[in-house]
């Protein structure tokens, strides 16, 4: 039995959660990755910034007072998650609803809204890029906005670009959402549907009241997915523009923080934790809802 | 109850429109990629061809080295899904099937795991792969870091925590007599694992793989960040460089995106009743 758990138990501790929890340790020290870390205090007031050393919460510090795309990047983040909320889900929840009440054409429908959820997020940046190009795109040439004089930079002009790329994230959410209701629809038995007609509710309360509570376990998984998604959102942004100039979203700014050419590990980290902490809420509710149950 | 017309005309007409919306990017990324980058760039891609052409296609395929990008695809989605499978099926095995007090710690921190955004991990993760060693004829690196092993090692690690919650749900379905049966009859718990247990999950196993191939084929992320070497990128990921290399023909981008794509269309049509078993597998037990 050891040996069936140890290799998968250790990769699991190693690869994510040991990551996981260092990166709370290392958000309190200054540390561009070069040379050891130690426990003693940075040194301030030098030129040269010190290397290796206990930082306290000044990392925090300075990602809410001094780093220019922190607030941005939060606010960008919200606007994610406001925007699958009330847009992405309840477009999914509503496809799931219409293919479930036996429309015609319903399994085709179906595989028409699910194919971007096939797709790379990275293949669905590029896609979309043919769309809102400023000068040969779809858009621009139908509405007459591609000469030079009038051209709008749906992807470059930072007022837009945020929304822009919010269209292609729905594009695909929706589709997944679908997906699992449709499974969630299926599962919801047929005798509560009909006790709610013979009780006269019309089509509205008897989804309202009935179904849909009827459904907490999807729910729960649903809201868990949104959340989570929104907190991940990272591949379109890359592919679009870095995750720069309006697209910059928590998540980019800690991957800029390694993989750019300022190496600040320690600063990159207190950015991973404020993702952490934002994550564990929905991770918790998750894990209540699924395993809290069971052991009652 | 009648269905009320209006409201059926309502659905219609939003199913219709909402297809149309969902097809029209694909489209008109695959009507770019037939067309010469001389007609497009005078005429725009919204306007009628002259002339449809395949030249695209043979440019990508040759000039921006897709098929290095494919083989680097295949070499870390094909072993990484087997071992995440073979894993994730011995963690439920024993958190289903042998009674030990730390079952649901260890089903919480598996399922947990594979929650967390990955940037979460991301700056740690990428210093300790610059700590790990590999030989060289493993990494040319010589480290964990810019390796397919070491994209292998990542993506096992986080998939594993699906794969453990799925599959531990799928397992519980299994009537416990049949474990009885065999414990009286000797089998190792070995046997009871890999003849009774892995057998009775084939299709919860086909359903996870499918998701796996295309999550993983899919990543872009673990690639972007974990691996530096352009031309050992897997495609999703090489999509990014090619991009940048070939900025002034967006045609042949199309090209490159379209041939990217069938893979997980072959998916989508042969294996869709799997992949959606797998996201649902999940969700509507447990």
């Amino acid at each position: 039995m050891i040996a069936m758990l140890a290799v998968p138990v250790l990769a699991d501790l190693a690869f994510i959660w040991g990551p996981a929890l260092t990166s709370v340790a290392l958000s309190f020290f200054q540390w561009s990755g070069v040379g050891g870390v130690r426990l003693r205090s940075c040194r301030v007031s030098t030129f040269i910034p010190d290397n290796g050393c206990f930082f306290g919460v000044q990392n925090y510090h300075q990602a809410a007072t001094v780093y220019p795309p922190f607030w941005p990047a939060v606010e960008h983040n919200v606007i994610w998650l406001l925007v699958f909320t009330l847009v992405a889900t309840p477009l999914g929840m509503l496809f799931a609803v219409i293919i479930d009440s036996g429309i015609r054409g319903g399994r085709a429908y179906q595989t028409v809204l699910f194919l971007p959820v096939m797709l790379s997020l990275a293949l669905i940046g590029i896609i979309w890029e043919f769309v809102y190009s400023p000068n040969y795109g779809l858009i621009n040439t139908i509405i007459g906005h591609n000469t030079n004089a009038n051209l709008i930079d749906w992807l470059g002009n930072p007022r837009l670009n945020l929304w822009a790329v919010l269209v292609e994230a729905s594009w695909r959410q929706a589709g997944y959402v679908m997906v699992l209701y449709l499974a969630g629809l299926k599962s919801v038995d047929s005798s509560l549907r009909e006790a709610a007609i013979v009780d006269g509710a019309n089509p509205w309360q008897s989804f309202w009241r009935v179904i849909f509570p009827a459904m907490k376990p999807i729910n729960i998984i649903v809201l868990v997915v949104t959340v989570i998604e929104s907190l991940r959102a990272f591949d379109l942004v890359y592919i679009t523009n870095q995750g720069t100039n309006g697209l910059q979203l928590l998540s980019s700014l800690i991957t800029s923080n390694i993989v750019g050419e300022v190496s600040r590990i320690g600063f990159g980290s207190a950015l991973g934790v404020v993702l952490l902490v934002i994550s564990l809420v929905p991770i918790s509710i998750f894990l209540y809802q699924t395993f809290g149950r069971r052991e009652a | 109850m009648p269905p009320r017309r209006p409201g059926r005309i309502a659905a219609y007409g939003l199913m219709i429109g909402a297809s149309v919306l969902w097809v029209v990017p694909l489209l008109f990324a695959l009507y770019i990629s037939f067309r010469p980058y001389s007609e497009t760039s005078q005429y725009g891609y919204v306007s009628l061809p002259h002339h449809l052409t395949l030249s695209n296609y043979i440019d990508a395929w040759t000039q921006a080295d897709l098929p290095r990008f494919f083989i680097n695809s295949v070499e870390i989605t094909v072993p990484a899904v087997i071992l995440t499978l073979f894993l994730a099926s011995m963690v439920a095995f024993v958190v289903v099937r042998v009674d030990i007090k730390i079952n649901v710690a260890l089903l919480l921190v598996f399922t947990a795991g594979n929650l967390l955004p990955q940037q979460v991990i991301i700056t740690p993760l990428y210093r300790l792969y610059l700590l790990i060693p590999l030989p060289g004829f493993i990494s040319s690196s010589g480290l964990l870091y810019d390796s397919i092993a070491g994209l292998i090692v990542i993506n096992v690690a986080f998939q594993t925590g699906f794969c453990v919650f799925v599959l531990s749900n799928y397992m519980r379905t299994i009537p416990g007599e049949m474990y009885e049966a065999a414990q009286v009859d000797g089998a190792s718990m070995w046997s009871r694992y890999w003849r009774l247990t892995m057998p009775l999950c084939r299709p919860a196993l086909a359903a996870l793989a499918t998701l796996l191939t295309t999550w993983i084929y899919n990543d872009f992320f673990w690639a972007i960040t974990l691996m530096v070497t352009g031309s050992k990128r897997p495609i999703t990921s090489a999509l990014a460089n090619l991009q940048g290399q070939f900025i002034s023909n967006q045609n042949l981008i199309a090209a490159a995106a379209v041939m990217a794509a069938i893979p997980t269309l072959v998916v989508y049509v042969l294996l869709q009743k799997q992949f959606i078993a797998g996201l649902t597998l999940g969700a509507t037990k447990g």
